[in-house]
């Protein structure tokens, strides 16, 4: 009987240790953003078709916000839209478009086409601002709360029951003025 | 010169062509001013990960977010950062998964532990099998069987 003691010890650790690794795998809707609890990266970018207007992070200062980074190239952003038309609908909070690395007429024509869910749309075209928002796929959604202090970020596309649990919880009551 | 005997001249001008441009494509478009930051650069972007890939580097995924992170460490490298302050800027934004070397810290410590432990295990395990065969043998005394007596 000892002598299966030491193998199936082993084993059990084995098993233990490969578990681990299949649960807690780095799926990527899972995964943490790095600047949770920490400020906003700054930038100031153009607004997409507002002729050479710009948006800053410091415009948005003051209440809470939330950021989608897509682009018409991304499949999944097509996927969202629906809900992304709906959560902007119930008027609750901001939602600035992060147009990442994209072309402008595309982007314009997918707005006309599909409706457009953004107060305001910013235009990443060189994808430097995503990186310093840590994006590594479209889309993704951030919220920023009022002292612009990123809160919650979510890999993947945006479903109703996501809002619900994860943004709309993260609200001031009463919603924004 | 008839036009069929040409044949093999175009194939091998063409194969010549194919081959500069192979040649031309293998040149490194991140190419730094000096061959000292160079080095530091090919170095730096083979020790941090794709994030769109995961098991690949910045080097050598073709995508365009590894693009734009090579671009980031080489922007980064010429403003005189170093290889440090680099890749802290890249945990900052993306967390310790961007470093195939992560950290020591406590939350990573398992990573660079396991192995030891699981070694020390091995040697535990082993030296335990080798001094249960060899008290077999001592205490052997059983009396050897007629049919197995070596002739």
């Amino acid at each position: 009987m000892s002598r299966f003691l030491i193998p199936g010890a082993v084993f059990l650790l084995l098993a233990g240790v490969l578990y681990i690794g299949v649960v807690h795998s780095p799926n990527k809707s899972t995964m943490q953003s790095a600047l949770l609890g920490r400020q906003v990266p700054a930038f100031s970018l153009p607004v997409l078709g507002g002729g050479g207007e710009k948006l800053s992070n410091a415009q948005l200062d003051g209440r809470p916000w939330v950021l989608n980074v897509w682009g018409t190239w991304c499949e999944a952003c097509r996927e969202e839209h629906q809900a992304l038309l709906a959560i902007a609908k119930r008027n609750q909070v901001p939602l600035i478009g992060l147009n990442w690395k994209d072309d402008d007429d595309a982007a314009i024509e997918w707005l006309t086409q599909l409706g457009n869910p953004y107060t305001t749309v910013a235009v990443d075209k060189d994808g430097r601002t995503a990186i310093n928002f840590g994006v590594y796929g479209a889309p993704e959604t951030f919220f920023i709360d009022a002292s612009g202090r990123v809160q919650y970020r979510h890999v993947g596309a945006m479903t109703p029951e996501v809002w619900e649990r994860e943004f709309v919880s993260r609200l001031p009551k009463g919603g924004f003025p | 010169m008839r036009p069929q005997r040409r044949l093999p001249v175009v194939i091998l001008v063409a194969a010549a062509l194919l081959g500069a441009g192979a040649g031309a494509l293998a040149i490194d478009l991140d190419a730094m001013p000096t061959s000292e930051l160079q080095e530091r650069y090919d170095a730096l972007i083979h020790e941090l990960r794709c994030m769109q890939c995961q098991n690949q580097s910045i080097a050598d995924s073709p995508v365009g977010l590894a693009a734009d992170l090579r671009r980031d460490v080489r922007e980064q490298m010429i403003a005189g950062k170093n290889d440090n302050e680099i890749r802290d800027s890249m945990v900052a934004r993306y967390g310790n998964v961007i470093l195939f070397r992560p950290p020591f810290q406590r939350s990573t410590a398992w990573v660079w532990l396991a192995p030891f432990v699981l070694l020390l295990v091995g040697v535990f395990a082993g030296i335990r099998v080798v001094r249960q065969r060899s008290a077999l043998v001592a205490s052997d005394d059983s009396v050897i069987d007629a049919d197995e007596t070596p002739r």
